[in-house]
C-alpha cells in the first residue's frame, strides 16, 4: 500500500466496538540460506502484509489452506516470533494502545498475561512431567502468586470453569483423553485473565464427537469472561461455526474480511468463493455442488506476479496478472483484495433451514 | 448369544433412566456442566497420579536382563565402595614363594558339618623343568569365616571396620586363603581384583561426569542460544571427534611423567578420556534443546512469562533427565574399556596402582596363560560390568520415555 | 483353499451377482503385555462391484485394523482369530475378461504368493501419507514400473507406457516427463495422484483408500475427490474408503458403515445414513459436527465424555457410556447385534427388536437440534 500506516478501520463503522488488536501491514519473511558460507538465496514470504483487526468481545476466525501464513500470523501477534515488519497495536484495559512489534522480552513480560494461546496439539502442549495443578498454576506462579493454597483455589475454579474435575489437580497429562487436556490447556490460557486468546486450530486434532463440546466451551467461555479470540483454523465449517467474522488468507496474504455470514453468503473474492465450494458437506445431495478448484497452492518462497492466486482464477484479467490488490472495503465491513471484487457475482453458501435428520 | 427379551426394553421394565429430560435438552445440559466421571478404580487411580520417575521405574522393571544388571552392578558398587572388606589380604603383599598358586576352592561341609575350609597347597618344584609343582592337600585344613574379624580398615573415611567378607578362621596364624589364586609374585589375585575394581570403576564414572557435566554445559549453551556460539562449539566438537582416538590417548597418557603418584596419574586420565567423551553427549544436548524450543509446551510457558532460566530448569531439563542418565550409563562402560586397554599396554594407570588394566598386563603371554588361567579373571569382570553397564543402559533408554506408547 | 460357494455352479459367468468382496464377522486382536485390545470386534460387510463403500469412524474405531486384516498386512502382534473375508477373484489377475473364482483370503497365509498376487493386481492401497509410500531415491515412475513388472507379464518398454498412461488417466499433466521424477520433486497434489496411479497401474477390481485426503488441504482434497469418482465410474472399480470426515464420506460413498471401537453401529445406503439415521451414535455424531451450511455461533448438540481408550472398552454395547438412550441393565449387559430396520439399513442397538426391526422405544423420535443463539 502506498501511503503507508494507514489504520484499516472500517468507515462506517465508527460506532461499533474499538478494536482490541490491530495488526498492520504485517510483514514476516523467512530466509532461505544456501552454501557454505550461508549465502541469503531467497524468502519464504510466510506472511506478506497483512492488515487486520480484532474488536473487543469477538471472534475472528482465519481460516486458509496449510502454508498460508496464518499460524505465522498467529504468532506473531503473540510475540512468539519477531515479524520482519509492521505493526501490532494492542489496546489495553485503561485504553492505551502499545505496538508490541519493536517490544523486546522483557518490555513484552507486561503485555504477556493479556494475551495467551490455545494450542493444536492436546498432547505436546501440556509438559507430561508437571501434574495438572503444576501447568495450570504456573502462570499464576511466574506473575507472582507465591502462595501455594491460594493457587489451589484459583485453579480449582479454573478446573470447574473448564468442566473438569477438581480432583484432577494431582493427576499427571497422561491420565487424559484428548478432550479432555484441551480443556486443561484452556484452564492454562484463562489463569491469567486475558483479554485476547489465540486458538491455533484447537480442535482439529480431536476427535469428531469431542469437537463440539470443547467448541462450546469456547463459546460458553467467552460470554462469561468477555473473551475476544483470534480462531485459526483450516476447517471452514469450524471458523464458520465459532467466528463473528472471518479472514481468509492465501499465500501470505489476506484476501477477505468480512462478518461471518456476510462472507459465506456473498464472497466477494474468487479464492474465498472456490474454497467454500470445496468443502465436502456431510450431505450425499449435495455432490453435485462441490466443486473443486483446478492448480496448486502457489509457493510462499515463489509467488507469482500480481494477484498471487490469478493463476487458478477463473476471473483472471491481465491486471490481476500485473498488479497486486490492496485490500479494500467494498461495502461497510467486508474488505476484499481483488481488483474484480465489485463486477463478479460469486455464489455463496446458503444456510440450510432445515437441519439434517 | 444374549438374547434380549423386548418386554425388557419397555421402559417399565427398565431400572431407573439417568437423564428422564427428552434428549435435546439432555445432550445441551450436559454440555454445559459436562464433566466425566471419575475413574473408579484403583488401579487407574495409580497410573493417573503416577509422575515420570514412576512411569520410568515400572517400564524399567519389566525389562528381567536389565534389572538383573542392576543387581550386579549394585554389587560391584559396594565392591568400588568397600574394597578392604572383601579383600582376604593386602593386595601389595609379595611372597616370591607363593607365586602362581592356583585357584582354592572353598569347601562348605567338613566331615557332614557346615564349616567353610580352604585346603592348603603344597609346592614341589620339578627337578627338570624347575616347575612349581602345586598340589591341594585336602587333609590340611585352614578354616575360614564369614564376616569374621580380621585387620581394620576405615569405612567411606567415616569409622573404622574390621569385619571382612571371607577371613581366615584363627587370627592367631597365618592363614593362606587364595580364592582366586595368586600372581607372578605371590600376590593374592582376590584382593588384588576388589582393589582393581574400585580404581577402574571409579575412573569410568568420574570421567562419565566429568563428560556429563562439560556435555550438559557447552550443549546447553550451544542448543538453547544458537548462532556464533553455538557454531563456534560445534566446530570444537568437529574437532575433538575427528582426532584419532588411540594415537592421541597413547600420546598424552605418555606423556604422563613417570614420576607422577598414582592419584596423580588417576586424574589425568579421567581427564583426558572426558575431553572427548563430553563431545557426543553435548551433541545429543543440543539436539534435545533444540527440539524442545518447538515444543508447545516451552511455547506456553513462555507466553506465559516465565524467564528463560524458569523454562531452562522447570521444563526442558527434566524433560530429557533420563536420556542423559542413559546415554551417560552407555557410556560408561566405553570409558572403563578404554582405560583398561590403555593400561594393559602399559599407558594408562601403572603399577603399583592396580586396576583390571592393569592386572590383564600380566596375562599378556601365552606362558603364563597357560600356567595360571586365573590370570585372566579381571578380564571376565570386565565384561560383566561393561555387559551390565550396557544392559542396564538400553533399559533407561527404552523406559525413558514413557509417554512414547 | 479356493472355495466356492456353490460347487455346482461354474465359476466363470455365475459370480456375477456376487459381492466383490464379502468379509463376515471379522475379528482381529493384538495381544500385548498389558492386555488383548479387540481392535475389530466383529465387523461384516460387503462391496459390491462398481460401488464404493465408506467406512467412518473415529480413532480406535478399527478402521484401519479393518482394512490391514482384508490385505494381510496386519503389524506384529495382532491377529486375525475369527471370520471370513472372501474376495470375488479374477483368475488372471489384472485381465478383465478373465473367469473368475472365490478366494478366502483369510485362509491364506499373508507372505504367500497367492496373497502378495492379490495385493496390488486384485487389492491396491492409497495409503494415507504420499510421502511414505514412495521411496525418496528412486523416481516415480520405476517404482510403478516395478509394480507392474511384478504383477503383469509384459516388457519393461510397456510398462512404461502402462505408467504413462495411467499417470495421465490421473490427470497428471505431461506424463512423460513426471514419470522420471522423484517423489520428493512433485507438490502434495501430484504426489496424491501418483500414489492413485500406481494403485491402478496393475487394473484392479477394489481399491482400499485409507484416509486418502486427511493430509491434503481442502482445494486439492476436492480435486482428488473428483478424480476418485471419475475413475470408479470409468474403470467400475469398488472402493473401500476409510476415513473420519463425515463430510468426505457423504461425497464419496454410496454404502457407508459406521464404526466405533470395533465394532459396526450402523451400516446402509448414504441416503440413510445421511438423512435417516437410526442409531443413537450416528445421529449425535451428525447433530454434533459443524457444518458450512449451519448458522454461525449456535451451540452444537454434543456427545458427553470421550471415547474410551480399546483397553478398557465398556461391556456391552461400547457407546453406552456416551449415549442419551442407556438403559441400564440392558445396554450395559450383552453386546447388541446387526438388525435390520429397512432394507438393506442395519442398526446395532437395543433399541430395535432382533426380530423384526421395529423399534422398542418412541423415545428413538428425531427432533431438530436446539439453536440457542448467543
Amino acid at each position: 500500500m502506498s501511503d503507508g500506516m494507514q489504520p484499516l478501520m472500517p468507515k462506517a463503522a465508527a460506532s461499533a466496538k474499538p478494536p482490541l488488536l490491530e495488526v498492520r501491514h504485517l510483514k514476516k519473511y523467512f530466509p532461505i540460506y544456501k552454501g557454505v558460507l550461508r549465502k541469503m538465496v531467497n524468502q519464504v514470504r510466510a506472511v506478506d502484509d497483512v492488515s487486520l483487526f480484532v474488536r473487543e468481545g469477538e471472534t475472528l476466525g482465519l481460516v486458509g489452506e496449510s502454508g498460508c501464513g496464518k499460524t505465522t500470523v498467529s504468532r506473531c501477534i503473540l510475540r512468539a516470533i519477531d515479524p520482519t515488519s509492521g505493526e501490532i497495536q494492542f489496546r489495553e484495559a485503561d485504553g492505551k494502545v502499545t505496538d508490541l512489534a519493536p517490544l523486546d522480552r522483557s518490555e513484552l513480560r507486561r503485555f504477556r498475561p493479556q494475551m495467551q494461546m490455545i494450542f493444536q496439539d492436546p498432547f505436546g502442549s501440556l509438559n507430561p512431567r508437571m501434574t495438572i495443578f503444576e501447568i495450570v498454576s504456573e502462570p499464576l506462579y511466574v506473575n507472582g502468586m507465591r502462595s501455594k493454597s491460594e493457587r489451589e483455589d484459583h485453579v480449582a475454579e479454573l478446573l470447574r470453569l473448564v468442566g473438569l474435575r477438581t480432583e484432577y489437580m494431582a493427576r499427571y497429562p497422561h491420565a487424559f483423553s484428548g478432550g479432555q487436556r484441551q480443556r486443561i490447556g484452556i484452564a492454562r490460557a484463562l489463569a491469567l485473565n486475558p483479554r485476547l486468546v489465540v486458538a491455533d486450530e484447537p480442535v482439529s486434532a480431536l476427535d469428531v464427537s469431542v469437537q463440539a463440546q470443547v467448541l462450546n466451551l469456547m463459546l460458553d467461555l467467552q460470554q462469561k469472561l468477555n473473551l475476544t479470540y483470534l480462531f485459526v483454523a483450516h476447517d471452514l465449517s469450524v471458523v464458520k461455526h465459532i467466528s463473528d467474522r472471518v479472514c481468509v488468507m492465501y499465500v501470505g496474504k489476506l484476501v477477505e474480511m468480512a462478518a461471518t455470514e456476510e462472507l459465506f453468503q456473498s464472497p466477494r473474492h474468487p479464492y474465498t468463493a472456490a474454497l467454500m465450494m470445496a468443502v465436502p458437506r456431510p450431505d450425499p445431495s449435495s455432490r453435485d455442488i462441490i466443486q473443486d478448484l483446478p492448480g496448486e497452492v502457489a509457493s510462499p518462497a515463489n509467488p507469482p506476479s500480481g494477484c498471487y492466486f490469478h493463476p487458478r482464477c477463473q476471473y483472471a484479467t491481465e491486471v490481476c496478472r500485473t498488479q497486486t490488490p490492496e485490500l479494500r472495503e467494498i461495502t461497510p465491513d467486508h474488505f476484499v483484495s481483488c481488483h474484480r471484487a465489485e463486477e463478479l457475482q460469486l455464489a455463496g453458501i446458503k444456510v440450510n433451514q432445515e437441519q439434517q435428520l | 448369544m444374549d438374547n434380549i427379551e423386548p418386554k425388557i426394553l419397555q421402559p417399565e421394565g427398565v431400572a431407573p433412566l439417568e437423564k428422564a429430560e427428552p434428549e435435546i435438552e439432555a445432550t445441551a445440559a450436559r454440555a454445559e456442566t459436562f464433566e466425566e466421571p471419575l475413574t473408579t478404580t484403583q488401579e487407574e487411580e495409580r497410573i493417573s497420579i503416577a509422575s515420570n520417575w514412576t512411569l520410568v521405574w515400572w517400564r524399567f522393571r519389566k525389562n528381567v536382563l536389565a534389572v538383573i544388571s542392576t543387581v550386579v552392578l549394585i554389587f560391584l558398587a559396594t565392591v568400588v565402595l568397600l574394597p578392604d572388606f572383601f579383600a582376604t589380604m593386602s593386595p601389595e603383599k609379595t611372597n616370591a614363594r607363593l607365586a602362581f598358586i592356583p585357584v582354592q576352592s572353598i569347601h562348605w561341609l567338613d566331615e557332614g558339618q557346615l564349616k567353610p575350609w580352604v585346603p592348603s597347597v603344597e609346592g614341589k618344584r620339578d627337578p627338570v623343568t624347575l616347575k612349581m609343582l602345586w598340589t591341594t592337600d585336602e587333609t590340611q585344613k585352614t578354616y575360614v569365616k564369614f564376616f569374621g574379624s580380621s585387620w581394620s580398615y576405615s569405612v567411606l573415611g567415616l569409622f573404622e571396620s574390621n569385619i571382612h567378607l571371607v577371613s581366615g578362621a584363627d587370627q592367631t596364624q597365618e592363614n593362606q586363603i587364595f580364592l582366586l589364586g595368586t600372581d607372578r609374585l605371590g600376590r593374592d589375585q582376590w584382593s588384588r581384583l576388589a582393589f582393581a575394581t574400585r580404581i577402574s570403576m571409579t575412573i569410568g564414572m568420574i570421567s562419565v561426569i566429568v563428560s556429563v557435566v562439560l556435555g550438559l554445559l557447552l550443549g546447553g549453551i550451544s542448543g538453547y542460544f544458537g548462532g556464533w556460539i553455538d557454531n563456534i562449539i560445534q566446530r570444537l566438537i568437529e574437532l575433538l571427534q575427528s582426532l584419532p582416538t588411540i594415537p592421541i590417548w597413547l600420546a598424552l597418557t605418555a606423556a604422563l611423567p613417570r614420576t607422577w603418584s598414582p592419584e596423580k596419574v588417576f586424574f589425568a586420565i579421567t581427564i583426558i578420556l572426558a575431553l572427548r567423551g563430553w563431545t557426543t553427549l553435548a551433541r545429543e544436548v543440543r539436539g534435545r534443546f533444540l527440539s524442545l524450543r518447538e515444543e508447545d509446551f516451552v511455547l506456553a510457558a513462555e507466553l506465559s512469562g516465565a524467564s528463560q532460566a524458569r523454562i531452562i530448569l522447570k521444563h526442558m531439563i527434566p524433560t530429557f533427565t533420563s536420556h542423559i542418565i542413559a546415554t551417560s550409563t552407555l557410556a560408561i562402560p566405553v570409558m572403563i574399556v578404554t582405560e583398561t586397554s590403555l593400561s594393559f599396554l602399559g599407558l594408562g594407570m601403572r603399577p603399583p596402582a592396580i586396576s583390571w588394566g592393569v592386572m590383564l598386563q600380566e596375562a599378556q603371554n601365552i606362558q603364563t596363560l597357560a600356567l595360571a588361567p586365573w590370570l585372566l579373571t579381571p578380564g571376565l569382570i570386565v565384561i560383566v560390568a561393561v555387559l551390565a553397564f550396557n544392559l542396564v543402559g538400553d533399559g533407561l533408554r527404552d523406559a525413558a520415555d514413557p509417554y512414547s506408547h | 483353499m479356493v472355495t466356492q460357494v456353490h460347487p455346482l455352479i461354474k465359476p466363470t459367468n455365475d459370480l456375477a451377482n456376487e459381492p466383490l468382496l464379502k468379509v463376515e464377522d471379522l475379528k482381529a486382536y493384538f495381544f500385548m503385555d498389558e492386555g488383548i485390545v479387540r481392535a475389530v470386534d466383529g465387523v461384516s460387510f460387503d462391496v459390491m462391484p462398481g460401488k464404493v463403500v465408506g467406512i467412518v469412524g473415529e480413532s480406535g474405531c478399527g478402521k484401519s485394523v479393518t482394512m490391514k486384516a482384508i490385505l494381510q498386512i496386519l503389524e506384529s502382534g495382532a491377529k486375525i482369530v475369527n471370520g471370513k473375508v472372501t474376495l470375488r477373484s479374477r483368475v488372471h489377475h489384472g485381465d478383465p475378461n478373465s473367469a473368475e473364482e472365490l478366494i478366502e483370503l483369510t485362509h491364506l497365509h499373508p507372505n504367500s504368493r497367492q496373497m502378495r498376487r492379490i495385493r496390488g493386481a486384485e487389492i491396491a492401497l492409497i495409503p494415507q501419507e504420499p510421502m511414505a509410500a514412495f521411496s525418496p531415491v528412486h523416481t516415480v515412475g520405476n517404482q510403478i514400473m516395478e509394480t507392474i513388472l511384478l504383477h503383469q507379464d509384459v516388457s519393461k518398454k510397456e510398462a512404461r507406457q502402462i505408467a504413462v498412461d495411467v499417470f495421465r488417466a490421473v490427470g497428471i499433466s505431461m506424463p512423460e516427463q513426471r514419470i522420471d521424477s522423484y517423489s520428493w520433486q512433485l507438490s502434495g497434489g501430484l504426489r496424491q495422484r501418483a500414489i492413485i496411479a500406481m494403485a491402478l497401474s496393475c487394473n484392479p477390481r477394489l481399491l482400499i483408500a485409507d484416509e486418502p485426503t486427511t493430509a491434503i488441504d481442502v482445494t486439492t482434497q476436492a480435486q482428488i475427490l473428483k478424480l476418485l469418482r471419475k475413475l470408479q465410474e470409468e474403470r467400475q472399480t469398488s472402493i473401500i474408503f476409510i476415513t473420519h470426515d463425515l463430510g468426505v464420506i457423504a461425497q464419496m460413498a454410496d454404502e457407508v458403515v459406521v464404526m466405533y471401537l470395533g465394532m459396526v453401529m450402523e451400516k446402509g445406503s448414504a441416503m440413510k445414513i445421511f438423512k435417516d439415521a437410526q442409531h443413537p451414535y450416528t445421529q449425535a455424531l451428525l447433530r454434533s459436527i459443524p457444518s458450512v451450511q449451519s448458522h454461525s455461533r449456535v451451540k452444537l448438540p454434543t456427545i458427553a465424555g470421550s471415547i474410551a481408550h480399546p483397553f478398557n472398552r465398556p461391556k456391552g454395547c461400547p457407546f453406552h457410556p456416551r449415549c442419551t438412550h442407556f438403559m441400564r441393565g440392558v445396554c450395559d449387559a450383552a453386546q447388541p447385534h446387526l438388525v435390520e430396520v429397512d432394507e438393506d439399513h442395519f442398526v446395532n442397538c437395543f433399541l430395535y427388536s432382533e426380530a423384526d426391526g421395529a423399534k422398542l422405544m418412541d423415545k428413538i423420535e428425531t427432533a431438530p437440534p436446539v439453536e440457542k443463539s448467543l
